[in-house]
């Protein structure tokens, strides 16, 4: 809760918070007007609601560079210094690295309704649609981020790691319908949970006419609760046991010597 | 002698080594309550490695250890919460604001209080033992390098710890602060007769604040004793004297 707080009270931090989203907002003005094909869809009416899940897959991101930052600085090893400090911290970083992302799509989600003009928001349906996709959608990818960022040793780790899921998120639907690529592509783009919650999301958002531009002219429910349900049971299985090999190997040297290096690619 | 229950750190035989390397060679010491004992020695003989295989975060290759009578590397969390760590340097939670971040992390020491120990302790009477009242609301990062070191201190000891590890505590500091920090330490053993092993390559500060003095070179310890006795025993007219003194006689040995 209070890390919440000094994010929105932080100048660097508040920023980064609203240059996305009002970037995206800005793409999605443009794009307002232009239809997919001859669905008469707007591109900008699929697309909100597929940033919005892009969103929340970011939350993969951000906890593992939070993971990583936080060795790097100490803040893991002040956990393990402290009676149930570990637990304690995963907590409040799960919780905050949540929060965050709702508080994100509320900055996107409000201005974009004022923009957008066609989304099915009339009913309770669509809601909690919105709600258990973006719920399910956490548990999956959450526990991937934990173990990346606990892979991952170094800042400099990190910005690799974001480079195939920025790829990911290309091919995955988020910007262009998915069935406008390629096979193949499609094919990659289905595995990976960042198609299924811009998926849920549009199902959750758009008139149900809007299914024609989908794979298969179906929402796939089933199959959206399965992909994320195979990946949040992956990531909850692994996550512990890596997390705890990286909390074994955090002592004040690794802490000291992590410095050094990071001093070193300054100078 | 004490009897090996009694003493707050046991250790027996310890080795470390990294792949080859070995760093610490057959290391034997205790330590009694409420004494304070001293590390001392060049860069790289092991003085971290003891005291980070002491704080359960280092596995050690051999040897017996045991703190506050456990094993430090089996240590449960009832444990942790009588150990109190501070350190060679941390920045962490530099967004938070201190007295924000003492009541927090004091939070986790509720549990284990006694009626011997009451836990945590209060933030704002830490923040005042530590001199830190005038930037109780302040964000970590608007902290000098000695109110920061301050900081780490307060929270060392927020759980009221029986023992307490400093690994070189005072480097950076200027004198002023590091006065201070003397004051505070002393502080902390005559009320509260809180053990405490510090690492220092600060040979005034280990004759000022040390009951026991214990010297390690190339991963042995080379003398040990109160810092009086090394002097005499050595012969030299400081303790500064008796360190290079041994220091430099084991370092040749080492040669070979």
């Amino acid at each position: 809760m209070i890390e919440l707080r000094q994010s929105f009270t932080n100048g660097a931090d508040l920023v980064s918070h609203f240059l996305w989203p009002t970037l995206m907002l800005v793409a999605l003005f443009f794009l307002r007007d232009r239809e997919f094909g001859s669905t008469g869809f707007a591109l900008g009416l699929l697309a909100l609601p597929s940033i919005l899940g892009m969103n929340a897959a970011m939350g993969m991101v951000s906890m593992s560079q939070l993971l990583t930052a936080d060795r790097e600085d100490g803040t893991l090893l002040r956990a393990k210094a402290t009676p149930n400090g570990m637990r304690g911290y995963l907590i409040g970083r799960v919780v905050s690295v949540a929060l965050g992302l709702l508080a994100d799509l509320a900055i996107l989600l409000i201005p974009g309704l004022l923009i957008i003009d066609g989304l099915a928001i009339g009913d309770v349906g669509s809601w909690l649609t919105l709600l258990w996709v973006l719920v399910l959608g956490l548990i999956a990818t959450l526990p991937i981020g934990a173990v990346l960022g606990s892979l991952f040793t170094s800042a400099r780790g990190q910005g690799l790691v974001q480079l195939p899921v920025l790829g990911l998120i290309a091919i995955s639907g988020i910007f262009y319908p998915i069935t406008a690529l390629p096979g193949w592509v499609q094919w990659i783009a289905q595995l990976s949970p960042i198609y299924w919650m811009g998926l849920g999301m549009r199902s959750a958002l758009l008139p149900a006419e809007a299914v024609a531009v989908e794979i298969g002219d179906s929402w796939r429910h089933w199959e959206t609760v399965a992909v994320l349900g195979v990946w949040a049971i992956l990531g909850l299985l692994i996550a512990p046991v890596v997390l705890r090999r990286m909390a074994r190997r955090e002592s004040g040297s690794t802490v000291a010597s992590r410095r050094e290096r990071a001093l070193q690619r300054v100078g | 002698m004490l009897k090996a229950e009694e003493d707050v750190v046991a250790v027996q035989g310890l080795r470390m080594r990294y792949g080859a390397t070995e760093v610490l060679r057959d290391v034997t010491f205790r330590i009694q309550p409420g004494e304070v004992l001293a590390v001392l020695g060049p860069n790289g003989a092991g003085k971290t490695t003891t005291i980070e295989i002491l704080e359960g975060f280092r596995m050690r290759s051999a040897g017996a250890v045991e703190v506050l009578g456990v094993d430090p590397a089996y240590g449960d969390e009832a444990w942790r919460a009588r150990v109190g760590v501070v350190l060679q340097s941390w920045r962490d939670h530099s967004k938070w604001r201190v007295r924000e971040l003492l009541a927090h992390l004091g939070g986790y020491y509720a549990p284990y209080a006694t009626a011997a120990i009451p836990r945590p302790w209060d933030a704002d009477e830490l923040i005042e033992l530590v001199g830190l009242t005038g930037q109780a609301e302040q964000k970590l990062k608007t902290l000098s390098g000695g109110q920061r070191r301050r900081l780490d201190v307060a929270i060392g000891i927020v759980g009221r710890p029986e023992l307490l590890f400093l690994d070189e505590p005072t480097t950076g500091f200027d004198p002023v602060a590091r006065h201070e920090f003397h004051a505070l330490v002393r502080r902390l053993t005559d009320e509260l007769r809180t053990t405490i092993l510090l690492t220092t390559h600060d040979l005034d500060e280990a004759s000022k604040l040390a009951d026991r003095v214990l010297i390690l070179s190339g991963g042995r310890i080379i003398a040990s004793g109160t810092p009086a006795a090394l002097t005499t025993q050595i012969a030299g007219a400081s303790l500064e004297d008796a360190y290079l003194t041994l220091v430099r006689s084991s370092e040749k040995g080492q040669d070979r």
